[in-house]
């Protein structure tokens, strides 16, 4: 028996390293990485929140999050391509101004 | 008390591909620590009984995500990436800060759900009740979804090809 509470401390723990990796990198690669990171997170804790309710619902969310992260990351990894053919530089950094 | 010390193994792994993640320079290291602690992920959802989400965890987010970003960072010839000066006040009142916040919640959730525990696959959730529960009660979301990825894979295919190529008249060779 493992306490609920060990799983969103598991679950805290890896989302603030996401949102740690979010400020501080500055490769924009590695700061969608971050992201995905934070999403895993969530996820552990809507499936062990499912497991504390006996409820199925948290684990098909985790689906749906699953689904949309896939969806974001195609569309991210895109725009990434598209910065870098204009820019020719990952560093956030330079990246400051709309217009060319 | 198997379940705890898989539980724990499996936590400081993914704990430290995470950490193993902010440290490293180069995105090709960060990719890799993602990948254990995507792949440890999927045993602590097994613990929970979640069967049908760590095999997805596997296949969709450990396979086919991670290898989109390796291909990107291969693709972009991506380097070491270059540290830019931070503020300090920042980093006097951030990492305080930080474990105040942290320690908070962890000690809230200790002394509030503490009492609740789960057993070792609590929660079976069998590939054949999820199919059953999505073509059911959440077919409408389902759907849903195979219209944002139809509309996000034609988003990545325009915003990924190369602009203003006019077609060549003798067409595509090799």
């Amino acid at each position: 028996m493992v306490p609920v509470s060990y799983y969103l401390i598991l679950s805290g723990i890896l989302f603030s390293c996401g949102v740690i990796g979010f400020l501080i990198k500055r490769n924009i690669i590695t700061i969608f990485m971050s992201i995905e990171l934070m999403l895993n997170g969530v996820n552990l804790s809507f499936v062990a929140f499912a497991a504390q309710w006996g409820h199925l619902s948290g684990q098909i969310f985790v689906f749906f999050v699953m689904v949309v992260a896939a969806a974001e990351t195609a569309v991210g990894l895109a725009i990434i391509i598209a910065v870098f053919r204009t820019r020719e530089t990952l560093n956030v950094d330079q990246v400051n101004l709309l217009k060319l | 008390m198997l379940h705890l010390i898989l539980f724990l193994v499996f936590g400081a792994i993914c704990v430290a591909g995470a950490v193993n993640l902010l440290v490293q320079r180069h995105p090709i290291s960060s990719a890799l620590s993602l990948v254990v602690v995507m792949a440890s992920l999927a045993v602590e959802y097994l613990l929970l009984g979640a069967e049908f989400v760590a095999a997805v965890q596997v296949i969709v987010y450990a396979g086919a995500v991670m290898v989109l970003f390796v291909f990107v960072i291969m693709l972009l010839n991506a380097g070491e990436e270059e540290l830019t000066k931070g503020s300090s006040v920042a980093m006097v009142i951030g990492v305080p800060g930080v474990l105040a916040g942290g320690l908070l919640v962890a000690w809230v959730l200790i002394r509030r759900s503490g009492q609740s525990a789960v057993a070792l696959g609590a929660l079976p959730g069998y590939p054949k009740t999820i199919g059953w529960l999505l073509f059911h009660e959440f077919l409408l979301p389902f759907e849903l979804t195979s219209v944002l990825v139809l509309i996000a894979i034609l988003g990545a295919v325009f915003l990924a090809a190369k602009p203003d190529t006019p077609p060549s008249p003798e067409g595509r060779k090799g």
